[in-house]
């Protein structure tokens, strides 16, 4: 396929992505600044998710003080902030109109309907009511499920499936890696508090961006531990959205490509690398060597790969 | 032929009894209520906004993608009507393909003045780059987009060639679609011929003109000036349904003369290009050098022989409109054929006794330039203000070569379906020829296209023109009549 619809639809997965995790994340930082300042609602988790989505310099520098309405409208629908969802979709939805070839119907719709039910809201007068403000985070977490189900369902099983499998799983894995290094303080192992502890709500809205809250009690049958929530975002391979999981689909996928194209490259063994690493890893050794040290080194390697896949198949 | 007198409706005729084609749309609109109409004609906006189907307006900051508005109700042509057409319009396309092969060639039809010389060489289009050269099979036009009109019952006429780079064929198709989602039971009244096979029969034309290293199965792309185009919508609907790459200019490089793609597995040989991008933006070392849309060294590659480009550098020469004027003589000259589609009768301002005439008529006529496509650059004249007039008689006197003037044609209307009910509009049909080694072909029917405000004759879609499904149906009611009398 051509190198430029392979880069396409990579960057076109990637950006859907982000624009589910944003949602997710705004969805539950409102959840956890809603509760009393005894329980860790507190204006500083509106920092917090500013630093996990990216978004911190680019809001400095519009200088507007932080407070839950001007983060949200800022991670929503800004289009001065390069990252928010709206530029995520405006940009999802030029790589794929760039691209449609490569697209089967369903996956275009599903771009084409969240971006005019975007310039719906946007063509009003005024700023989004709380109410419009959390459907379109609906629409938006909607939009990814038909998206991604879509690609599953539909798409032909050659290049075009795959670089965007690659690209959602980096994504993904990006994501997930911001999302611990900005808590990693709330997640060190602790004795346990009698009762709960303060850091409780922390972890709860941890799970829900990344839409695990059910999963922790299926996967550890107990109640809510810190070490155990790293441990279900890191090494957990059941759990979608785990830096062991993405990778796993990271490496299949580029193997995938690897055969087709009968060669093999610099991704593919980067990416084995990195995958190889995860399966050795335990969370005691984790934690001992840092967990702030292990994420930031995780999301160096993840960037390495998508130069890697760059340097490989996009000439 | 002053046809301002009468207005011919194809649905109510001349005479206001139902013409033979129509009377099953008649009948079902007369028993269908209003308000049906109405939600399907939601359901077709619906549709099409969903799919995306939009084009880009040069110019219109705030409305960067827009609709073409689409009408529901068919413009119906007979299968003898059709017959007519098509053999006029595969006649049309082969005397258009004799002609560019003759002056880019040996110049006979100069030599023997049919045609004036100076015409052709002067004219922007002629590209003197392919002066000499032989494109594979001497096909110049692989498609052309062909406009014609009809004033009464009995002919068609021709108002435009477009050998270029004609667009429209996607909203034919996706028109074609959306009728069948929403009118099954129409289409179940009528035997309506399917056109869904235009793109296969577009790839065997493309195929059929790959050069001979291909071996048969050559690589096709279709090349793109990229999504801002105002036609980029159809480059990527045809190129998905014909199942070959969208490329942009970047996506190509040539070397050794040898055209290459650049794919995720490295370079990859290109043999035929369905180019919809102009001429002059095709190679930046061979005509602009400021294009960045186009391939370096394409033209080497091209006079090389490795590659084909569909439709041929230069086939513009042929579809200018003052060139037009001479068609009925090139038809005769080359295929010694009486043309079977008539002209619209054209003044060449060029001509003294012509340019007279039309300063002296120049309310009752249509003014066009000579270049000027998409409706811009013309005088309605009876539409027209008095400065407008005025303004044009100035343009007229200063350069008459680069205009040709027409008799305001009553063009036929067909009835569309507005919020307000049923009422005429007026309608031109863009049928679309494709012409290969192997023979010509023509999917029946066409784009309609329509002027979508009372009394306009300007269907251009730049200038809010809208479009119909064309049905070309099985005259089963000659049968019926038949019986009826037996």
């Amino acid at each position: 396929m051509l190198s430029r619809t392979a880069d396409n639809l990579y960057w076109l997965a990637r950006y859907m992505e982000r624009a589910d995790f944003l949602a997710r994340a705004i969805q539950a930082s409102r959840r956890l600044a809603a509760l009393p300042k005894a329980y860790g609602g507190d204006e500083t988790e509106w920092e917090s998710v500013l630093l996990s989505s990216g978004a911190a310099l680019a809001f400095e520098s519009c200088g507007r003080p932080v407070n839950e309405a001007n983060v949200i409208e800022f991670l929503t629908f800004a289009p001065e902030n390069p990252g928010s969802i709206r530029n995520c979709l405006e940009h999802a939805r030029s790589n794929a109109r760039a691209v449609r070839t490569a697209l089967t119907i369903e996956m275009w719709e599903s771009i084409n309907d969240a971006y005019l039910e975007m310039r719906a809201l946007e063509s009003r007068d005024g700023v989004p009511c709380a109410e419009e403000l959390a459907r379109f985070l609906e629409v938006i977490k909607l939009t990814s499920l038909t998206y991604d189900g879509g690609a599953y369902r539909t798409m032909l099983r050659n290049d075009a499936y795959w670089f965007s499998r690659v690209g959602l799983f980096i994504e993904r894995a990006d994501n997930t890696a911001r999302l611990l290094d900005v808590k990693y303080h709330v997640l060190l192992p602790q004795k346990e508090v009698v009762g709960g502890s303060l850091d409780y709500f922390q972890w709860s809205a941890i799970l829900r961006a990344v839409s695990a809250h059910t999963a922790y009690h299926w996967v550890y049958r107990t109640s809510m531990k810190p070490w155990l929530v790293a441990d279900l975002l890191i090494l957990r391979p059941e759990m979608p959205r785990s830096l062991i999981s993405c990778y796993e689909s990271i490496v299949r996928n580029l193997d995938s490509l690897a055969r087709a194209h009968g060669r093999q490259g610099a991704s593919q063994r980067h990416a084995r690398g990195v995958y190889g690493k995860l399966e050795k890893l335990t969370m005691e050794s984790v934690f001992q060597g840092g967990l702030h040290e292990f994420v930031q080194s995780f999301i160096a390697e993840n960037n390495r790969l998508g130069a890697l896949i760059s340097e490989q198949y996009l000439f | 032929m002053d046809s301002r007198l009468t207005q011919f409706d194809e649905l109510a005729g001349a005479d206001g009894r139902t013409r033979a084609p129509y009377r099953k749309l008649s009948q079902w609109l007369a028993e269908t209520p209003p308000e049906l109409l109405a939600s399907r004609r939601e359901q077709a906006e619906l549709l099409f906004r969903r799919i995306g189907i939009t084009f880009a307006v040069y110019g219109a900051q705030e409305a960067t993608e827009r609709l073409i508005p689409f009408d529901i109700l068919p413009r119906i042509l007979a299968r003898s009507e059709w017959a007519t057409l098509e053999k006029g319009l595969i006649q049309r396309v082969a005397a258009l393909n004799a002609f560019l092969a003759d002056i880019y060639g040996a110049g006979e039809i100069l030599k023997a003045g049919v045609v004036p010389a100076d015409l052709v060489y002067r004219n922007p289009a002629y590209c003197p780059e392919m002066a000499g050269r032989r494109v594979p099979y001497d096909i110049f036009v692989h498609i052309a987009g062909v406009d014609i009109v009809r004033t009464d019952d009995q002919g068609f006429f021709v108002l435009e060639d477009n050998a270029r780079t004609p667009s429209g064929v996607s909203y034919m198709l996706e028109n074609r679609e959306v009728m069948m989602r929403l009118f099954p039971e129409l289409f179940a009244l009528h035997r309506v011929a399917p056109i869904e096979n235009y793109p296969d029969e577009l790839l065997a034309t493309l195929r059929s003109v790959a050069p001979p290293h291909a071996n048969g199965d050559p690589t096709i792309v279709l090349m793109t000036p990229g999504q801002y185009n105002s036609a980029f919508y159809e480059h990527s609907f045809l190129a998905d349904k014909l199942g070959v790459e969208l490329v942009e200019g970047r996506d190509l490089f040539v070397r050794d003369d040898v055209v290459y793609m650049r794919t995720t597995e490295g370079p990859r040989r290109v043999d035929v290009i369905y180019r919809r991008i102009d001429d002059d933006f095709l190679d930046p070392l061979c005509f602009r050098p400021d294009s960045a849309l186009g391939v370096a060294g394409l033209m080497g590659a091209y006079h090389a022989g490795n590659v084909t480009l569909a439709n041929a550098v230069g086939a513009g020469a042929a579809d200018d409109k003052a060139m037009y004027t001479y068609m009925p003589d090139i038809i005769q000259f080359y295929l010694g054929e009486a043309p079977l589609l008539q002209n619209v009768p054209t003044f060449r301002c060029r001509e003294d006794e012509a340019l007279t005439y039309v300063l002296d008529h120049l309310e009752e006529l249509v003014v066009k330039e000579v270049n000027g496509s998409g409706g811009y650059g013309m005088l309605v004249g009876p539409h027209a203000t008095k400065a407008q007039i005025e303004e044009f008689r100035a343009k007229l006197k200063a350069h008459p070569q680069n205009f040709i003037a027409q008799p305001t044609l009553a063009l036929s209307t067909c009835p569309i379906a507005l919020a307000s009910g049923v009422a005429p509009r007026h309608v031109d049909l863009r049928p679309f020829v494709l012409q290969g080694a192997n023979g010509a072909r023509v999917v029946p029917g066409g784009l309609t296209r329509v002027a979508m405000t009372e009394k306009s004759l300007v269907v251009n879609s730049s200038q809010g023109g809208g479009t119909k499904d064309t049905w070309v149906i099985d005259d089963a009611w000659v049968d019926e009549e038949a019986m009826g009398q037996a």
